[in-house]
């Protein structure tokens, strides 16, 4: 069977179990007692072992399978829940992320997991002689054993057999025939497992459990165990279930086990009848469980090219539109008009594609925080809030390595020590909330910490000794801009980081990356309360909204984003300072800048004694651009120049207007120095 | 293409710029468009005229008078822009008027006339005689890659 037209489809569904196996074991560490989280999360591995399984992955299959038989242990309260148990599950994840992320890359998804199952068999050592045993079976089995080629028990089957027989357990196969007269063989089934997983461990059953447990067989099913026991005290045991009419126990011949025996069935998928166990109960779970809404997965250049059509179905609409009110035609009318509304819905519905929720980021940080806490003997808990905003898929993408950066920072500089934080007053646990919103047509992201804050004095002294700031001006600055310092590049030397009170691990990166997606990060804190990182992004980067504003007889767009008000003053307000026309705006001196200028527009009218005014910012600072009238405000595609105009001075793109024409995106960063 | 056209062919779009026929080989072109509404660039090289809507495409408009050094004129009913492809992008050239498509014997063709000193001869690739008319063969990657637009910048300051 050719399974590459599976291949995205096990890669994101392994993602999704992943993820829940992350989740919920952040669960259960919250709430050890409660069972049945660890069940969802052996359901989770279950599937995913099973997945691989099929898929061919056998490193993947066999971490799986190990990490689930120390859920089965913790399940059946065989061991007790420690900290380092979480550790290794959660290294385990990692590992089998990491595999995934492999295969996702077409690799083969094989890694070097030695110490994890190293570890992962400990964690059972202790608890379970038996359980080692047939895991260690399986750490042999995935470091690559000789091939062994037997149809009836695979090659894992029959290592984990053959390693039973030289720890000095048996192999037995057992036939048990119920009684004609059992009227809930199902049951007699499940009665029989639990005694033998009392006395051992179940390697296999023909028939495969599945098909006991719906009754898909006659009276008698066999069962392949490894246990201390002997042969009669298995079959005293398994005899004392009611309705079982016989049991035929017979030791495994390991000479003979590799010739096919007939009454084996081959399956692919390795399973111990513990996990099928689970089964049952995910089958009454399932329902309940799925998914609510399906899904499709879309190339992102077809949605390109999606808009790009729309687009133009929306330019022709606005043709449209002018013909008929050219024409007066009430029939004509009332189509376009109906023909308009469709489109806009459209619109909504096109530009809707592209955004996802900016969970599939977030959700990967609360292990994360949870293993930097521990490495950093700290307490942190991680709120979020806001996971289901949606940001368009361009930014997702670039969105995830900057937050890393600012999450790490609020735990490493922020979140004090336990000690420290008791000393101070505060609880032990430091608390970071990582928070996302809309606002306009903006996404906040806010990383808050209740930790130290930022020490002004060293922030500044810093800087100053590294040269980015005199210590004339460093007198002048606000707070603000002194915590902003630490995002200036060259700010943090490496090994020097931990020395600053405040953060600042090459927090130029951060910035620059959300500088290139079009948004701006600010820093509020206040010494020895905590600290906010407040990031502002575009909802998308290929939509803006923008003011249209006309200039002679040319339109040009003004990103909403740069735009503080708009303004209409009289000629006569205009102040002269140097040479820089000014104007007092709310007691703000701000410059005037004359975009006809600017933009040499050729003259056809004659001037107005009120000025339009759209005062825009880069980051403090304010000017006031002047153009001849405003159009209005809507929401534009935005479209490259391309390479011939790319250096357009002012100019950060173009887009398509309503009537056809193209209009100029104004860059109003490059406006003010 | 038809059968009839052999290696001893190529087919050539003919335009006017000023008195004089040019001749663009057809596969470089993509179509012939009358004047669409330009927006102006604001500080570009002056050859630029700005950018057109090509069917939701920013496509860069170049005066080709401008380029060729001769002096402006007002666009009038004749005026077309030819959308060429070069390195991959469209680019609209305006031309006079666009007039003919052709069929010329590659054995028409010869390397250009040695005039020096006149900045023309660096667009030019060949010149073909064809009856009593004589088609100049513009070398569209002299004319408009970007290097030789960066050096025009640079000359012009």
């Amino acid at each position: 069977m050719d399974m590459n037209q599976y291949l995205e489809v096990f890669i994101e569904e392994s993602k999704e179990h992943l993820q829940m196996c992350s989740e919920q074991l952040l669960e259960l560490e919250k709430n050890p007692d409660d069972l049945s989280i660890v069940n969802d999360i052996f359901r989770a591995a279950h599937t995913l072992k099973g997945m691989s399984a099929t898929m061919g992955y056998e490193d993947l299959a066999n971490l799986t399978h190990k990490m689930e038989n120390v859920l089965d242990a913790i399940r059946n309260e065989q061991i007790t829940l420690q900290p380092e148990t979480f550790d290794t599950l959660f290294l385990a994840v990692d590992d089998l992320e990491a595999m995934v992320y492999s295969i996702a890359e077409g690799g083969e998804g094989k890694r070097d997991v030695k110490d994890v199952v190293e570890k992962l068999l400990l964690i059972e050592k202790g608890e379970s002689l038996i359980l080692t045993a047939v895991s260690e079976v399986a750490a042999a089995s995935a470091l690559l054993e000789p091939e062994i080629v037997n149809s009836e028990y695979d090659e894992f089957e029959i290592t984990v057999l053959q390693q039973s027989q030289d720890q000095g357990f048996n192999s037995y196969e057992l036939k048990i025939s119920l009684r004609e007269d059992c009227l809930l063989k199902a049951a007699r089934v499940f009665m029989v497992f639990e005694v033998l997983e009392k006395i051992g461990e179940v390697i296999k059953s023909n028939p495969p459990v599945e098909q006991l447990e719906e009754e898909q067989f006659d009276h008698s099913f066999s069962v392949t165990i490894v246990t201390k026991e002997s042969v009669e005290d298995v079959q005293k045991k398994v005899m004392k279930v009611s309705e079982v009419d016989r049991v035929q126990v017979h030791t495994i011949d390991f000479e003979h086990l590799r010739t096919p025996v007939p009454v084996e069935e081959q399956e692919s998928v390795v399973t111990t009848v513990a996990t099928e166990q689970t089964k049952k109960e995910e089958k009454k779970q399932a329902p309940v469980k799925s998914n609510s809404s399906k899904t499709i997965r879309v190339n992102i250049e077809r949605l390109d090219i999606l808009m790009n059509l729309f687009e133009e179905l929306v330019i022709d609409r606005g043709r449209l539109d002018q013909i008929s009110r050219d024409l007066d035609n009430q029939e004509l009318h009332e189509t376009v008009e109906r023909m308009s509304r469709v489109t806009s819905d459209l619109q909504t519905i096109v530009l809707n594609m592209r955004m996802v929720p900016v969970e599939t980021v977030f959700n990967r940080f609360p292990k994360m925080v949870r293993q930097l806490a521990r490495d950093l003997n700290k307490q942190v808990d991680l709120q979020i809030v806001g996971a289901e905003t949606e940001l368009d898929r361009t930014v997702i993408d670039e969105i995830g390595d900057p937050l890393v950066h600012l999450l790490r920072n609020a735990m490493d500089h922020g979140i004090e020590r336990p000690e420290v934080r008791l000393a101070n007053g505060k609880p032990e646990e430091g608390k970071i909330l990582l928070k996302a919103y809309h606002s306009g047509n903006h996404v906040f992201i806010e990383i808050e910490d209740d930790g130290a804050g930022i020490n002004r004095e060293r922030v500044l002294n810093k800087a100053i000794a590294n040269g980015i700031l005199s210590k004339e001006a460093a007198a002048t600055l606000t707070d603000k801009q002194v915590y902003e310092l630490i995002l200036a590049s060259g700010f943090s030397t490496a090994e020097k980081i931990s020395d600053v009170s405040g953060r600042g691990v090459g927090l130029d990166v951060v910035k620059n990356t959300i500088e290139s997606l079009g948004g701006n990060v600010t820093i509020d804190s206040t010494e020895g309360a905590g600290s906010v990182f407040l990031i502002q992004l575009p909802l998308t980067l290929s939509i803006i909204s923008v003011m249209l504003v006309e200039i002679q007889k040319e339109k040009y767009a003004i990103p909403l984003s740069s735009i503080i008000e708009t303004a209409i003053i009289k000629k006569e307000d205009i102040m002269n300072a140097h040479n820089q026309q000014v104007i007092d705006f709310r007691g703000k001196v701000l410059p005037l800048l004359f975009l006809k200028d600017i933009f040499e527009v050729p003259e056809f009218g004659k001037e107005d004694e009120f000025l339009s005014v759209v005062i825009v910012r880069k980051g403090d600072k304010m000017a006031g651009l002047v153009v001849d009238s405003f159009i209005g405000q809507l929401e534009v595609v935005l479209k490259s120049l391309g390479d011939y105009l790319n250096t357009a001075f002012a100019i950060s793109g173009a887009t398509i207007l309503g009537d056809g024409q193209v209009a100029l995106i104004i860059d109003c960063n490059a406006l003010i120095n | 293409m038809t059968a009839v056209s052999t290696e001893q062919e190529v087919k050539i779009i003919v335009f006017q710029i000023k008195d004089k026929e040019y001749a663009l080989p057809v596969e470089r072109v993509r179509g012939i468009e009358k004047l669409l509404h330009i927006t102006r660039v604001p500080k570009t090289l002056p050859f630029i005229k700005g950018v057109i809507n090509l069917r939701g495409v920013i496509t860069p408009i170049i005066d080709l008078r401008i380029r060729f050094g001769f002096d402006e004129v007002v666009y009038n009913e004749s005026t077309r822009i030819i959308i060429v492809v070069i390195e991959g992008m469209e680019v609209g050239l305006i031309v006079d008027s666009a007039n003919d498509v052709m069929d010329i014997p590659v054995a028409s063709i010869e390397p250009q006339p040695e005039v020096v000193g006149h900045r023309i001869d660096e667009y030019i690739s060949g010149v073909a005689k064809i009856d009593k008319r004589l088609l100049i063969l513009v070398n569209l990657e002299k004319t408009l890659s970007l290097d030789a637009l960066q050096e025009s910048m640079r000359k012009e300051g």
